[in-house]
Order: C-alpha cells, then sequence, then structure tokens
C-alpha cells in the first residue's frame, strides 16, 4: 500500500494543474494570419519603423524563406504551419500609456492573478517593471529616476525611434538574421521586446525586471532584446514569464542580444513559467530561443541564470563569446521537466580572447514522461591564450518513465587552455524518500526538499526577490512530489 | 493498562520471501524492549514493517498503535502519529542540511497537531538543546544530511533527530552498532533521558553487556526464524551471553 503511496507521490508529479491558465478579454488589433511580405510591411508601419529595419527584416524574411527548419536537437512536436499563425496582435489602447492609471484595468487585473501587481511590486522592490503585454509595451515605471543617471530602459520600439542610432549600431551585432532558422524569423517579424543601456561608468541602482505575458489566440510571440553595458557599467536584469492556458500550441522564437564593454558587467536572470502542456502532452508553447552575449570588452562579464520550468518544447542555448581579454562567462541553469514536456537546454561559451574564464552549472531534473537534455559546447579558439572553463552537469530523475541526456562538446584548439568536465546522474531513491517520509514529510515535502537541495546551487545566483519565486515556481511544478 | 503497540500473528513477506511467522508483541507505555536473535531472524524486518516500509507486504495478522490500526496508515502519518525509527544505516541525502531536514520534519508532526510553525529563534534554540545531549555540533547540523559522517556520528544524529521530534515510541534498529564505547555512552545517556512513563522503545542490538548495564530493558525478547521463542526479563541477556543462542534455534519454524 505504502509503494503505492510513493508512486501515487511520482505520479502526483504531473497532478498539478497550470495555476496561471486564464485569457484576459482584451480586443486585440492583430495583422492578417500567415506569413508574406505584405505582413512584414503591415508590422513595420504599425510600429512606424524607419526603411533601414524594414529593410532588415525583408532581407531576413528572404534568407528565411530558403532555410530548413533545423531537426538536431532532442525534441519531437508536430511540424509548425508558419502559415496558420497570426504575427502581429497589440492590445488597443488609445495612446501609450504615460503612467499606470492609463492602463487597462483588465490588464493591471491580469497581472494581479499573477501575483505580479505593478505597482505594489515597484514600489516594495524598488523595481522598474516594462511590462510586456502580448507584443506591446503597456507599462514602464521608474524611468524617469533611471533616466537621471542616462539609463535607458524602454521598449524596443520607443528605442528605434528615440535612439534609433544606438539602435542600429548595434542590433543584430551579436546575434545576425542569419544565424539560425527562429533568429532569422525573429529578425523579419519581432514585434517588440526591451531595450536596456548603461552608460559609461554607470552602476544600475535597480534590479531591471519584465514580465512576459502571452495572450491573444494563436499570436506567435516574437520578442527582442537588446542589453548594452557600455565601460564600467553595472546591470542585473530579470526576465519572467507565465502565460494563460489554452490548447493550441503557440510558438515563441525570441532574441535577447547583450554587449558588454570593458569592465562592465550583466547579469541576466529568467525565470521561464510558460504552459507546458496538460498531463497527456496537448498544448503548450514553443519555445525556441537563441541567447547571446558579446563580451566584447577586456574583463567584461555576462552571467547567465535561468529557471526553466514551462514550455511543451524548449530550445534554448544562453551563450557567451568572450572576445575580450580576461573577459568571464557564466551559465547557471535549472531545466525541470514534468509529463510529456521536452527540454534541450545549455550553452556555448566561446572563448577568444586571452585569459577568458567561463564556468557552467546545469542541473537538470526529469519527471513524468519528459525528456531533458543539456547540450553544451566549450570552444577554446588558437588564440584564447591560458582560457579556462569548468563544467558541471548534473541530473537528478524523479520515477522511471523519464529521461536525462548530457551532450558537452569541448573544442580546444589553444595547447594552453583548460577545460574541465563533471558530471553525475542521481535519482531520487526509495531509501531517500522512506527516511525523509519516517521523519514526518509527506512524500511531496520530501521530493520538494530534495529537488530544492539538487538545485540549491544556481537558485542561489538569482537575485533575492527572483530566488523566493523560483523556489515557489519549483514547488507548484512538481506539487504532489516534487514540490 | 492498555498497550502502546499491539502487534497479533503478524507474517511478512519481502520479495514474496516469508520473513515474519505470525509473530506478537505488546508493548505498554513507558516500557523498554528489546529484541535479540542471531543474524537473519527478521529483528530489522519488524522495525521497517512497523514504520511502514513499502519493501514489505504485510500478508496477515494486525498492528494496533494507540488503539488504531497501523496498517492503514502510511509511513509519514506513522512517523506524525509518534513512531519514530533510528535506522541501522542512514541513507545520505545529499543537498539537504540536518537543521534543514528537522525544519520540515518539526513542522509537519506541529501541522498534524493543529499547532502553528515553530518561529526561528525557538526552532534554533530546540536544536541547540537537542544537540547539546548528543555531542552535535553546529557543523554537523549544516552539512548535508549522513554525507561524510562516521558510523558513530550517524547514529548519534539520529538520537539527535529522535530528541528533537519527542516521539511517543522509538525503535532502535542496532542502536550500537559502528559505536566505540563513548558513543555507545552516549546512546545509552540519551535513551535513558528520554526514557518517561509515556513514551516506550524497542531496541535491537547484539551488545548484551551494554544493554543489561546501561539501559536495563523491562522485557527481552528472542528472535529467531520469524517468531518470538522467547521472552524474560533482563536477565535473560546474561544467559545468552553465556550460552549463546543455540538452545532457542529449533524453536524458531514450527
Amino acid at each position: 500500500m505504502d509503494k503505492e503511496d510513493n508512486k501515487n507521490a511520482f505520479a502526483a508529479v504531473s497532478d498539478e494543474p497550470y495555476k496561471y491558465g486564464f485569457v484576459t478579454d482584451i480586443e486585440s488589433d492583430v495583422a492578417p494570419k500567415g506569413l508574406n511580405e505584405d505582413v512584414i510591411r503591415f508590422i513595420s508601419k504599425k510600429k512606424e519603423e524607419p526603411e533601414w529595419l524594414l529593410d532588415l527584416r525583408l532581407k531576413a524574411y528572404r534568407k528565411w524563406i530558403q532555410m530548413e527548419e533545423p531537426t538536431w536537437a532532442m525534441v519531437k512536436y508536430p511540424k509548425i504551419d508558419y502559415q496558420d499563425i497570426y504575427y502581429y496582435a497589440a492590445p488597443k489602447l488609445k495612446k501609450g500609456p504615460n503612467s499606470l492609471d492609463e492602463v487597462d484595468p483588465e490588464l493591471l487585473k491580469t497581472y494581479d492573478k499573477l501575483g505580479v501587481p505593478i505597482q505594489e511590486r515597484a514600489a516594495l522592490a524598488g523595481v522598474a517593471v516594462d511590462a510586456v503585454f502580448d507584443s506591446v509595451s503597456v507599462a514602464t515605471t521608474f524611468r524617469e529616476k533611471l533616466a537621471k543617471q542616462g539609463i535607458i530602459f524602454c521598449s524596443i520600439s520607443e528605442a528605434i525611434k528615440n535612439y534609433p542610432d544606438l539602435v542600429k549600431e548595434n542590433l543584430g551585432i551579436v546575434v545576425p538574421y542569419t544565424d539560425n532558422y527562429f533568429a532569422c524569423l525573429n529578425t523579419a517579424v519581432f514585434s517588440d521586446g526591451t531595450f536596456v543601456y548603461i552608460p559609461k561608468g554607470v552602476k544600475c541602482p535597480m534590479e531591471l525586471s519584465t514580465y512576459f505575458r502571452i495572450n491573444a489566440q494563436k499570436s506567435g510571440q516574437f520578442e527582442r532584446t537588446l542589453i548594452i553595458a557600455d565601460d564600467n557599467a553595472y546591470v542585473s536584469y530579470l526576465e519572467g514569464c507565465t502565460a494563460p492556458q489554452r490548447d493550441e500550441n503557440q510558438l515563441h522564437a525570441a532574441i535577447v542580444e547583450i554587449i558588454v564593454h570593458d569592465n562592465a558587467e550583466v547579469k541576466y536572470s529568467t525565470v521561464q513559467n510558460w504552459f507546458p502542456g496538460d498531463k497527456e502532452g496537448k498544448g503548450g508553447i514553443y519555445n525556441f530561443v537563441t541567447k547571446r552575449g558579446l563580451c566584447k570588452g577586456y574583463k567584461s562579464k555576462l552571467s547567465w541564470t535561468q529557471v526553466e520550468t514551462g514550455s511543451a518544447v524548449t530550445w534554448k542555448y544562453p551563450s557567451c563569446v568572450l572576445k575580450g581579454d580576461e573577459s568571464v562567462g557564466e551559465f547557471y541553469s535549472v531545466a525541470i521537466t514534468n509529463n510529456y514536456q521536452q527540454a534541450d537546454t545549455g550553452t556555448k561559451m566561446i572563448h577568444l580572447g586571452k585569459n577568458t574564464r567561463s564556468t557552467i552549472v546545469s542541473k537538470g531534473i526529469s519527471a513524468g514522461k519528459s525528456q531533458n537534455t543539456y547540450r553544451g559546447l566549450v570552444k577554446m579558439a588558437p588564440n584564447a591564450e591560458n582560457a579556462r572553463n569548468f563544467s558541471q552537469c548534473d541530473s537528478l530523475l524523479i520515477g522511471d518513465k523519464c529521461g536525462a541526456h548530457t551532450l558537452p562538446v569541448m573544442v580546444d584548439s589553444n595547447p594552453t587552455a583548460c577545460v574541465e568536465h563533471e558530471a553525475t546522474t542521481s535519482k531520487i531513491s526509495d531509501e531517500q524518500l522512506f527516511y525523509c517520509r519516517q521523519r514526518g514529510l509527506s512524500a511531496e515535502e520530501a521530493v520538494s526538499l530534495i529537488v530544492n537541495g539538487f538545485c540549491k546551487d544556481v537558485m542561489q545566483k538569482l537575485p533575492m526577490e527572483f530566488a523566493i519565486e523560483a523556489t515557489r515556481l519549483v514547488a507548484v511544478t512538481l506539487e504532489g512530489s516534487v514540490g | 493498562m492498555s498497550a502502546l503497540l499491539e502487534v497479533k500473528n503478524l507474517c511478512v513477506n519481502a520479495e514474496d520471501k516469508q520473513i515474519l511467522n505470525g509473530l506478537s508483541l505488546s508493548i505498554n507505555p513507558g516500557e523498554i524492549h528489546v529484541i535479540v536473535g542471531p543474524n537473519g531472524a527478521g529483528k530489522s524486518t519488524l522495525s521497517n514493517v512497523i514504520c511502514g516500509d513499502p519493501r514489505y507486504q504485510v500478508t496477515s495478522g494486525s498492528i494496533t498503535f494507540k488503539g488504531e490500526d497501523l496498517l492503514k496508515q502510511n509511513v509519514d502519518e506513522r512517523a506524525r502519529n509518534g513512531i519514530f525509527l533510528s535506522f541501522q544505516s542512514p541513507v545520505e541525502i545529499p543537498g539537504i542540511s540536518m537543521s534543514t531536514l528537522m525544519k520540515y520534519a518539526l513542522n509537519s508532526h506541529r501541522k498534524a497537531k493543529g499547532l502553528p510553525e515553530l518561529d526561528a529563534v525557538s526552532f534554533s534554540k530546540l536544536i541547540r538543546e537537542c544537540a547539546k545531549k548528543f555531542e552535535i555540533t553546529n557543523e554537523m547540523l549544516k552539512r548535508p544530511v549522513n554525507v561524510g559522517f562516521s558510523g558513530g556520528e550517524k547514529k548519534r544524529l539520529e538520537s539527535f533527530q529522535m530528541a528533537v521530534l519527542e516521539p511517543s515510541f522509538c525503535i532502535l534498529d542496532e542502536m550500537d552498532s559502528g559505536m566505540d564505547v563513548d558513543a555507545v555512552k552516549i546512546a545509552a545517556n540519551g535513551v535513558n533521558l528520554m526514557r518517561s512513563p509515556e513514551r516506550s522503545f524497542l531496541i535491537i542490538s547484539h551488545n548484551n553487556d551494554f544493554l543489561y548495564e546501561q539501559i536495563k530493558p523491562d522485557v527481552v525478547h528472542v528472535l529467531v526464524s520469524g517468531n518470538i521463542v522467547e521472552t524474560s526479563d533482563a536477565s535473560l541477556l546474561i544467559d545468552i551471553k553465556n550460552n549463546g543462542f543455540s538452545r532457542f534455534l529449533n524453536k524458531g519454524m514450527n
């Protein structure tokens, strides 16, 4: 009977319904379904974009129609019909709101349900929130305070209007439109996203945070983020997401580009909690994201931290190109998959400069019938004198129907460079569960405790406020067994 | 007086092999019972079955605890009802500190009793008091559960957990194995400190001298081939020490 309990506890991992599934009723201003040059012109016109950007979009589109969808990742999904997607949807607004009072109350309610009360959050935590609802930014706070220090934190549409040179000079430098299938698609159709510029010598006084929300039915989501930290600058950026529940799969193909100059540092943290599909594997978000940073300057530093719990399919490799001498790249990741979720995620550390250093800590947790893959590349270029990498990839299995895969690739073209790799795979044992339960913990609490212990090293890298949310998310994702 | 724990005609299988063979046992509140017997007699099986270890199947018989059918409760319900097992070889749990485990455990116990969670100050005070009794350092509490500890240290940590959770029924499986003389004394002291008119103990051990001198049990049982073949007072320990188990061996499976 107790064997059953343990089994049920494992099964219950899958029993937690998605808590953030609801659809907000806001009229969408949508482009016609499908993708062609007219749709791209529609998007560009809607956004009152300059000629050069329309040209870039069209160039990307013409390249994209010649490209083939990649199949090398360890994920399976039905063929995506790119003509059955709306490429532009924006909540209807009278004009861009100047303050929270002007924001559609329906929208604010949505954030309330998600536990993200903007005002409260902003006031209490001192966090500036550029809230993206569908594809257009509707609420940006603290901008004035940041502006006093010369920090630019706005939607990328606004940046294109107000700082065209800065955007033109940097957009597509780290992720060119030719980079990959999904990046190319994004360049053609991106609707909105975030732009951050930290000027020379400025330490951003608060965490910059964006909450994404996929809302309108069948609207693909193509975010574009560009972050630039000038010499000696510092910024910590938080990205968090939840999406409402629906039956049809939704495509998400974002690009995040980061450029870090001399002695500057960028910390980029993500908590991703998009709808993962139901217990039978129906629905859920397809997440094909290209995230890459260029450590351009001497002693520049870029740190990626991600907690991935959502999406039906995840295809994501936040990477660092370590070009500047003595630059540092870090990747800390927790990826949890459950039910029929598939995650193929990892990082690339490309060492180009001398004395560059990188650290990779990846924790994969698989439950239910899910598949969790770590895919990594550490490359030491011929000029990467004395470059160092340390990689640690740990997998934890819950139950016996899931899979964990570790695919690290190392390419070392410099004899003075050093690459270290450690990997472990473990399973929550019946003995461990029995021990914890004998002390009075329910099976769910026990699994939760063991999982949190397993990914503690990564959680500690998250900013405080985010860490609490992430721990709560781990609990919700694996609740009933893997809290 | 009604018994705290009442085992009746218990038959238990593990992987289709019968290990306990109609065993009966009755333990009153405040009593200390000792079970001795040759290796493989079923001593550890009995303690694990009382705790609800899912690896064993009860094929017939009953276990009543505090007047309730224990077999209807799952592992953690039994624990919260006051059953504690000091493991023979405690399993390692990387990533979780002993103090975190105890915080979660204690709060589940309190929740089951309808009590609020213990605040941080009271919790740390309680932990320190219990740690002191078993010479557990702060550093040991911060380390991952059972990882890298010596056999004796593990046993002391088991006793420490027992003191924190204040169970009404304590099972100590091979309580002195892997311990040196000093560690055995600490463990015995722990049992004596926790002894009360409401709390009962079931101790499994091979060390007759230690049991006789340091614990002075109320009842001693001899377990052979899945059944209790002799029950007496503490003097039985001395008898076995001098004469061995040979005279009980043919009393087993019959």
